[in-house]
């Protein structure tokens, strides 16, 4: 805790606001100085520390690929290169095994969720209080470090994947055949296309959703949890190293979630693009 | 947690990144990871190659030196063959030039002998006259008896 004077009720809220850059109400722009004052932005407003992060982490990503990519040999690989031909290859696979029909985007696609999204979590196993107490050193008032942690980062890149669904779904069935899956499926009867439609919208946008809020649950929570724990290193010398035994157990455990969540994250990208790409009836 | 614009940020940047990573990033590596495993396969099949004919060599080998074995045993054969047959020549050889000179020998004894029993006859004639006369103290007309002196000649 940064200091006596706040509350825990503080300390959580500090923690899960983002500093969002927008109009604020006296009309100008800036940084919102609460959660409150970031809401009455709106719609146009920016989570400035997500982004950031979020394009930071990408540009680790691209930048390391980028240079293995370049000095890639068919030679004997180095170090950076063998390590990068690993998860090429492991996606390579789970993009084969999954997806049949020919399409050049799936894999990279399916790359670049998976270790973008595996970095971004992997912020989640910085001790919490260490970036945010910086930037507040530095005189930033909020700094999420977490990007998966923010919906509107999960969301985004759920919809983007919900783009390529609609747009494969148009291309390799055409219009009406797309139409006619959402109508006239499960049951093929025209009085049966209200039920079908039903059906079908509901599943088709669960797919987004599900995919967005998953991930966005699952690193809420796990956050969630190491903010807990943090809150008991200012309970005294026996909370200090309970917490410091369950943050260690909690870090451990969410190595396996982080990689998990990102590998299903890429994974589902996949099935729902093999399956917009499902020409055949079934 | 309210949604807002960084929604349409971080598609944007997606969809950057995803290009990114489509354009400059895995063709590449796939490209080199491709070229790498037919290098290795052709490795492998270079080495199964070598290998089968290492093993048709070593047969080879194995049938050319089992060739070669006959062959000098055959020779060793014939020259052992051949070493005998030259001995019972030269043994034949030195057989017949031994008769040969055997044969040569005795007919010079046999010659000898004759012109020795030529000379004796011629004497023994002589000789007996020689004693007649000595017997009788007279002189013999050895022509008045030459055919008793033959007769008696002959008989030596």
């Amino acid at each position: 805790m940064s200091s006596g004077t706040k509350t825990t009720a503080d300390y959580i809220q500090h923690h899960l606001t983002n500093l969002t850059y927008g109009q604020l109400p006296d009309g100008s722009w800036g940084f919102a100085h609460s959660a409150e004052e970031a809401a009455q932005m709106g719609f146009w407003s920016i989570n400035v520390d997500s982004m950031a992060w979020s394009i930071g982490l990408g540009l680790v990503f691209t930048l390391f690929f980028r240079r293995a990519a370049a000095h890639a040999t068919a030679g004997v690989p180095g170090g950076l290169q063998n390590f990068v031909e690993m998860i090429v290859e492991f996606i390579d696979e789970t993009t084969q095994s999954i997806f049949q029909h020919k399409n050049d985007l799936i894999a990279p696609l399916a790359m670049t969720i998976f270790v973008w999204v595996f970095l971004m979590n992997l912020m989640d196993l910085v001790p919490v209080d260490w970036l945010p107490e910086l930037a507040v050193l530095l005189g930033v008032s909020h700094m999420k470090v977490v990007p998966s942690t923010d919906p509107n980062i999960t969301m985004a890149m759920a919809l983007t994947v919900f783009m390529l669904i609609l747009y494969y779904s148009v291309k390799c069935k055409g219009a009406m055949g797309f139409i006619k899956e959402l109508t006239l499926h499960p049951f093929p009867s025209l009085a049966a296309i209200p039920v079908n439609f039903v059906l079908e919208f509901v599943s088709l946008i669960a797919k987004p959703l599900s995919l967005g809020l998953r991930l966005f649950g699952n690193m809420y929570a796990g956050e969630m949890i190491f903010i807990l724990i943090a809150l008991m290193f200012g309970g005294g010398v026996a909370f200090f190293i309970f917490g410091g035994v369950l943050q260690w157990v909690w870090a451990v455990f969410h190595v396996l979630v982080i990689t998990l969540q990102a590998f299903i994250f890429a994974v589902l990208t996949i099935v729902y693009l093999a399956q917009a790409h499902e020409t055949e009836e079934h | 947690m309210n949604l807002n614009a960084t929604l349409l940020g971080q598609s944007i940047t997606f969809a950057i990144f995803v290009w990114f990573c489509m354009k400059y990033i895995w063709p590449m590596l796939g490209t080199a990871m491709r070229e790498r495993q037919e290098a290795i396969a052709a490795g492998l099949r270079a080495s199964e190659e070598a290998d089968q004919k290492l093993a048709s060599a070593a047969t080879n080998a194995e049938s050319e030196m089992a060739a070669a074995k006959e062959e000098a045993s055959a020779i060793i054969e014939q020259a052992r063959s051949r070493a005998n047959q030259m001995v019972e020549e030269a043994k034949d050889e030195a057989r017949q030039e031994g008769q040969r000179i055997l044969d040569a020998a005795k007919a010079e004894i046999d010659q000898e002998m004759n012109r020795a029993k030529e000379a004796l006859r011629a004497d023994v004639a002589a000789l007996v006259i020689a004693g007649a006369e000595r017997v009788i103290e007279d002189n013999i007309d050895a022509s008045k008896h030459d055919t008793m002196l033959t007769k008696l000649a002959s008989e030596l």
